[in-house]
């Protein structure tokens, strides 16, 4: 019997409604209720004293590039950048090489992640074949194979008709239908978010009308077919609204924010840095507010990272020829604190919620909670420490972060996978202590 | 006031000073133009390669001409012969360029942003010709060089730029030089090719020709850039002459000594009546000749020179 004993922590555990000093007790992998004074004498102590216990963070958007774009980054490094940002389950999109469109992508997925991971990995795969948007991939296998989800990624589905197929046989399966909600015909070209900007720096700018107009095509099929359709990193303002009066009917819709697009703006490219560039892109600041505002009132149910590695040589062209996307995994909870909590006055708990217990609901993952019984997932922070973030010197292969070099606030300290600590002081710790 | 700028990236950036400054050294070096040797040591021994990975005659020639009338040595790369088609990144092509001992870099690219992306790689002097939709400074340069010389002072002079807005790195340019020197900014053209946006430079947006061309003491007329629009930006090169195409009845409507611009490559008979561009208040090829002008004003500039070198300077051999 291997017993943890997390002692003198502020335990937040919005699952269990728990916030206060105390303790946590883990026993084989599983949180419980208490030790005996024997099983304490046996336990491998953590003083957490000044830090916040709280579950093992869940991010159901990474983009881990194996099978075959292992220059950028490795299911390995990719679990070990996850845990060193304090993140125990992710998710990751099907956009590898080849695409995770057939089970046997998802099973060598599946193996990889048992032998290289320090993290729990949730695949997904696609909805079309080779997420062409022309043909249904074989959803059923997929999900036998283990997939959590279906999305075709950053080729959303044009098709109308396809998109209607895909998640009315997906509900079949209780599988939610995840989407980049892009309509392609409005961003030929594009490489930013249109509108003043664009027109200064003489870029080719993308409407957030093309955001709009899938979001609610996503809407009309889930309200005509009653499938749960989750719309990724949501970026426009009109979107949140379109998305508020759809829940307000009962919808079954869901919807995620990054941490990029509740921080920063279209304002920040004026030197066109590349680490800037995304697809959603940063929008204008009153987007940015609605995006916040859309957390606050449940519009926008989860923080997701849409960690996207690049490495230094594919980010460092001419803006209009650089690969959309930035990691995210190691500073998504230092800026989710600074602007939910610190600039926006949000709740802490009410953060570690969007971050955890609701994300995990959303595609039905064990993890998110710290009542006794659940895996011991979890994640020990200082919301206090300021740090400088060296991307050079993070644990995501690639380093293609906006935040690289800045001063953050809040920390993490220490992660703790089903009972083992994975990630301690800095350090990722691969094999049992 | 020294000229303290290495680079010349944008006009954006430029102080009103800067622009006068760099006017100034033009009509200086346009006197030295007229003689009948052309050519001064300003920049013997610097030797100054034209990038250019995006089709230009005008802009090359003139550049390659400016570095010439100032003794310079000149290499002209062009996309097709450069390692780019071969996948050659534009910092590696940079970089190997300075390794070459260059001593100045001019840049003609079809993605905005990349001479300033190169400005930060590179020791040496980058000279932006063009960058997508951007900016294209040394032809606001020389367009507002060209107006001063017609009309002096640009302070409060009516200034129509008409056409592809939106794609024309050419009007950014001039906006921002204009707007600077205090002209009255009108842009105007189809919706779809003027977005409101543009407001946000301090100038007017209108779809209405008439009014817009009213009184106007230049018309800078753009090109309908094909390349870059796709399809959905106007119905037809036929609909738009017919709204919004410069012929005699619309240049009525401008002030009667008004000048007509255009940065070329024209299309005849489609942004411009054939007729007017060779009329008599067209100033369209003196543009070019004082391209060369600014070309050298600020190749010389941004290598280090100092005005007064230039009015002293004798013809050279």
């Amino acid at each position: 019997m291997a017993h943890l004993w997390i002692s003198n922590a502020r335990v937040i555990d919005p699952a269990s409604g728990r916030d206060g000093q105390g303790d946590l007790f883990v026993t084989d992998g599983r949180v419980v209720e208490s030790f005996s004074d024997a099983q304490k004498q046996q336990a491998q102590k953590i003083d957490a004293h000044g830090l916040v216990a709280c579950p093992g963070l869940v991010d159901v958007h990474v983009h881990l590039r194996e099978p075959g774009q292992t220059h950028k980054e490795t299911i390995q490094s990719g679990s070990h950048a996850a845990a060193a940002g304090g993140f125990t389950t992710i998710v990751s999109m099907p956009n590898t090489s080849p695409v995770a469109d057939n089970a046997g992508t998802i099973q060598l997925m599946k193996d990889t992640a048992r032998r290289d991971a320090v993290v729990h990995i949730y695949p997904t795969g696609c909805i079309t074949v080779g997420q062409k948007g022309q043909a249904l991939a074989p959803i059923g296998s997929l999900k036998r194979a283990g997939v959590v989800a279906i999305t075709d990624d950053g080729d959303c589905v044009q098709n109308n008709e396809l998109m209607r197929r895909a998640v009315e046989y997906a509900k079949m399966f209780d599988l939610p239908v995840m989407d980049h909600c892009q309509d392609t015909s409005l961003t030929q070209g594009a490489v930013m978010n249109e509108g003043v900007m664009s027109t200064r720096l003489g870029l080719r700018g993308w409407p957030n009308c093309a955001e709009d107009i899938i979001v609610s095509r996503n809407i009309i099929l889930s309200t005509y077919t009653g499938a749960h359709i989750h719309l990724q990193h949501i970026s426009s303002r009109n979107s949140v609204e379109i998305i508020r009066r759809a829940k307000a009917r009962g919808i079954k819709i869901t919807a995620e924010a990054t941490p990029h697009h509740m921080a920063l703006t279209e304002d920040a490219l004026s030197t066109y840095d590349t680490h800037l560039k995304m697809n959603p892109p940063l929008r204008t600041e009153a987007d940015r507010k609605e995006i916040i505002a859309g957390l606050r009132d449940g519009t926008l149910d989860i923080i997701a990272t849409d960690h996207a590695p690049h490495t230094d040589y594919e980010k460092d062209k001419e803006f209009d020829f650089a690969p959309n996307g930035i990691i995210g995994l190691e500073t998504a909870l230092s800026i989710s604190l600074d602007v939910l909590v610190n600039q926006n006055g949000f709740s802490l708990p009410f953060v570690i919620d969007l971050l955890t217990r609701k994300p995990a609901e959303l595609l039905k993952l064990p993890a998110g909670t710290l009542a006794p019984g659940a895996p011991a997932d979890i994640c020990l922070f200082d919301p206090e420490e300021s740090w400088t973030y060296d991307a050079k010197n993070g644990f995501s292969k690639s380093r293609n972060s906006p935040w690289h070099g800045q001063t953050l606030k809040g920390r993490v300290r220490t992660t703790i996978v089903a009972g083992r600590v994975v990630f301690s002081n800095g350090k990722i710790i691969t094999s049992p202590a | 006031m020294p000229w303290t700028r290495k680079h010349l990236l944008t006009l954006e950036e430029l102080s009103l000073a800067e622009i006068d400054h760099i006017h100034q050294t033009a009509a200086a070096f346009k006197k030295i133009l007229g003689r009948s040797v052309k050519k001064v040591p300003a920049l013997r021994g610097k030797t100054i390669v034209n990038l250019f990975l995006e089709p230009s005659t005008r802009t090359r020639m003139a550049f390659d001409m400016a570095a010439k009338r100032l003794s310079a040595d000149v290499i002209s790369v062009d996309a097709a012969s450069s390692s780019t088609t071969k996948g050659e990144t534009l910092r590696d092509t940079a970089q190997n360029i300075e390794a070459l001992n260059a001593d100045m870099i001019v840049i003609r690219h079809a993605a905005s942003g990349s001479p300033l992306y190169l400005s930060k790689i590179l020791d040496i002097p980058v000279i932006n010709a063009g960058d997508g939709a951007h900016e294209h400074p040394t032809q606001g340069l020389l367009d507002t060089f060209t107006m001063k010389e017609h009309l002096g002072s640009l302070q409060g002079r009516k200034v129509a730029i008409l056409g592809d807005v939106l794609f024309s790195r050419v009007a950014r340019s001039n906006i921002h030089a204009l707007t600077k020197m205090g002209a009255d900014v009108t842009l105007v053209g189809p919706s779809t090719l003027v977005p409101h946006w543009f407001t946000d430079f301090g100038v007017r947006v209108s779809h209405d020709l008439r009014s817009a061309l009213a009184d106007a003491e230049v018309v800078m007329l753009l090109r309908i850039q094909h390349e870059r629009q796709t399809s959905s930006h106007f119905p037809s090169l036929g609909e738009y002459t017919s709204m919004f195409g410069l012929n005699k009845t619309r240049a009525s409507w401008l002030n009667p000594k008004a000048v007509i611009m255009h940065p070329g490559p024209i299309n005849r008979g489609v942004e411009i009546d054939s007729e007017l561009a060779d009329g008599e208040r067209s100033v369209i090829l003196e543009q070019v000749t004082n391209g060369i002008a600014v070309r050298m004003a600020v190749l010389y500039l941004c290598s280090g020179g100092q005005t007064d070198y230039v009015t002293a300077t004798q013809p050279t051999d």
